[in-house]
């Protein structure tokens, strides 16, 4: 089965007067169809970045730098002009914001909002049909007053709701891939629970691979098949959603883990924070980023930056105690 | 729903009094009053006192103002002191010419002002911004009677291509010759307010173009221009209503400066002239006129705000915060 999108190399900079932040550094990853990956990092790790250049969303002063290469379906999107970018937003691949009253029109009618993707890729409808479809997509996403919520403006829903409605819009063209770009962080903790759920439905019904961008690990334990942790612009560990969970190989890996409440754990221990600050990304580091942050921290750690190494299957990280391990291990055998 | 009402009158009210105080007393404290078009040296002090008697000037300001707005409460603006007509329908009469004038310059103005703010904004800090703003601080920084009269020293003195004042020529009355001579002051009133309104819309364009909604818009797939036209237009003009109300009153009650460069028998040369004379009542008129005006246009704003944007419900509180 091949890939449906291909992230090769990509790297992605923020030019200002002052500096040149660089947000990714020169990552890549896969994602096969049908399937959830979650892109996980805590905020300024690049994780929004990335989800915006695989949409083609990186504005001024932010730039996809050379060399780095996207492709959909074996297709190099990276190089599409506006015309095809405009074909392939909402038809091909779909993204939800965060804040869901910030990304809808406030003048605009529910209605008329999601119907304009129908209208943006000629799909040979009437009117009727496309109010009707436009009603189908938000009674799947769990509405249930959905013909009269098309009359409706944006303030006049909840917070679930317009989630909800951002979900239809994203949808109702039929993606292959849907990026969520922290679908739920805005949202109560019983209606984000509600939000991904319905999302997973959709997920099978329509059969689409799930980007899943988020800080939170906890939201990530049922929902992904594979997770990529990113740190400073770069992932640090990526690998099936079991392996990341039960061994966790990178110190950043092993402290997010530490910071997610479990039911499961001892009630006196405190909850683990990580400890400072994520590097300035206008002078990352010239090791590994996440060094100073690091409780295993080695002096190869702070001299040369460690790369992404396969450790079992698709299970792959990029910290010098893995390698190690790795060189150990080879030894051995 | 009466209660917003009620707040809108009550205020109306109490603006209407400051208003009609404050230019009461500036007229009484300024240096000079009508008398003098009926008072000469050779007079003896008792036929100056029956004068000043007469056009009720002899009373303590307190007395005069409380009078006049007497009158002025049951409708009777008074009469003009220089020449004895009734203020009102003097006033009435030169309406028209004003509000053709302010009519043609706003509707200029705004078909100028939306597609180039707009396409500044949208090509913010690009050359086609940049000539447009220069344009803009040119035009906003021209004085209005100046810009005039070059205007007629090249169309009327040299060109001979345009009449230089005045709404009519004599004998003619047709729409053509009308239209001749509302060219010039036309774009006179106008060269500012495009300038202002390019400003508005741009920094107004720039605003919404940076909202997430925009990149949600982009993200469906919808072509630039449509998003222009569709999702920003709409937002970028709602804070233009306020302006627009505000104008309201300039609409209706001219502007001294460009209806006397060019001679045009509306109410601002009128006002001016009064204004010359010391001639209370009609400056009285005309102030409470526009003062009114002023009021109504930033209501008329209000109400249209409510039918634009629907965030808003009357009564004026939004519900989202």
């Amino acid at each position: 089965m091949g890939n449906l999108l291909e992230v090769r190399n990509l790297s992605v900079s923020f030019f200002t007067y002052e500096s040149t932040v660089q947000a990714v550094r020169d990552i890549s990853f896969d994602l096969a169809p049908g399937e959830t990956t979650a892109l996980v990092g805590e905020s300024g790790c690049g994780k929004s970045v990335t989800s915006k250049s695989i949409m083609g969303l990186i504005k001024k002063p932010g730039k996809i730098l050379e060399g780095s290469r996207i492709y959909f379906k074996g297709q190099c999107i990276t190089d599409f002009t506006i015309k095809e970018w405009e074909r392939f937003r909402g038809k091909n691949c779909s993204i939800i914001f965060q804040d869901a009253l910030a990304s809808l029109n406030p003048t605009m009618k529910i209605g008329r909002q999601i119907i304009e993707v129908l209208n943006n890729h000629d799909t040979g409808l009437s009117r009727d049909e496309k109010v009707k479809k436009a009603v189908e997509m938000l009674a799947m996403t769990g509405i249930a007053d959905a013909a009269g919520c098309l009359e409706k403006y944006p303030h006049e829903l909840s917070g679930g709701m317009r989630q909800r409605v951002m979900i239809a819009m994203a949808l109702i063209g039929r993606p292959e891939l849907l990026i969520a770009d922290e679908p739920t962080t805005s949202l109560d903790v019983t209606v984000q629970a509600q939000i991904l759920e319905q999302m997973k439905q959709l997920q099978q019904k329509l059969n689409m691979a799930i980007l899943l961008v988020t800080h939170d690990l906890g939201i990530v334990a049922d929902a992904a098949n594979k997770i990529i942790i990113m740190y400073a612009g770069r992932i640090v560990e990526q690998g099936p959603a079991r392996e990341i969970f039960y061994h966790p190989v990178h110190p950043y890996t092993k402290a997010l883990l530490d910071s997610v409440p479990r039911i499961d754990r001892d009630r006196t221990k405190r909850l683990r924070a990580i400890e400072g600050n994520i590097p300035d990304m206008a002078n990352p580091p010239k090791g590994c980023a996440f060094c100073g942050r690091c409780p295993e921290a080695m002096n190869i750690c702070e001299e040369h930056a460690p790369v992404l190494r396969q450790i079992e299957g698709p299970h792959a990280a990029a910290c010098w105690l893995n390698e190690l391990h790795t060189i150990h291990g080879g030894t051995d055998a | 729903m009466w209660k917003y009402w009620c707040k809108k009158i009550i205020r109306l009210i109490i603006v209407m009094a400051l208003i009609s105080f404050l230019s009461f007393a500036v007229i009484y404290f300024a240096p000079g009053d009508i008398s003098s078009m009926y008072i000469t040296a050779d007079m003896s002090d008792e036929q100056k006192e029956n004068i000043l008697a007469e056009l009720g000037l002899d009373k303590s300001m307190p007395e005069q103002y409380m009078a006049w707005a007497a009158r002025a409460m049951r409708g009777d603006l008074g009469v003009s002191l220089s020449n004895k007509a009734s203020v009102w329908p003097q006033i009435v009469s030169r309406l028209p010419a004003t509000i053709l004038l302010m009519g043609c310059s706003m509707i200029l103005s705004l078909t100028l002002a939306i597609p180039l703010g707009l396409w500044s904004g949208y090509k913010k800090h690009t050359w086609i911004d940049n000539i447009i703003s220069s344009v803009a601080y040119i035009g906003m920084s021209i004085p209005a009677f100046w810009f005039g009269m070059l205007l007629i020293i090249l169309f009327s003195a040299v060109l001979r291509l345009l009449p230089s004042s005045g709404m009519h020529s004599v004998g003619a009355e047709s729409a053509f010759d009308t239209f001749q001579h509302i060219i010039m002051p036309c774009i006179t009133l106008s060269i500012g307010n495009v300038a202002v309104y390019i400003r508005y819309i741009r920094s107004s364009t720039i605003v919404q173009l940076s909202e997430e909604y925009v990149l949600t818009a982009e993200a469906k797939g919808t072509p630039k221009i449509i998003i222009l036209f569709r999702h920003v237009l709409k937002n970028t003009l709602l804070p233009i209503i306020t302006l627009m109300g505000m104008n309201l009153a300039s609409l209706v009650c001219g502007s001294f400066i460009v209806e006397s460069v060019f001679g045009w028998p509306g109410i601002g040369t009128f006002a001016m002239g009064a204004i010359g004379s010391r001639d209370y009542p009609v400056i009285m008129a005309y102030v409470m006129f526009s003062g009114l005006l002023l009021v109504l246009g930033n209501f008329a704003a209000d109400i249209l705000y409510t039918l634009v944007d629907p965030r808003i419900k009357r009564g004026g509180t939004l519900d989202e915060g």
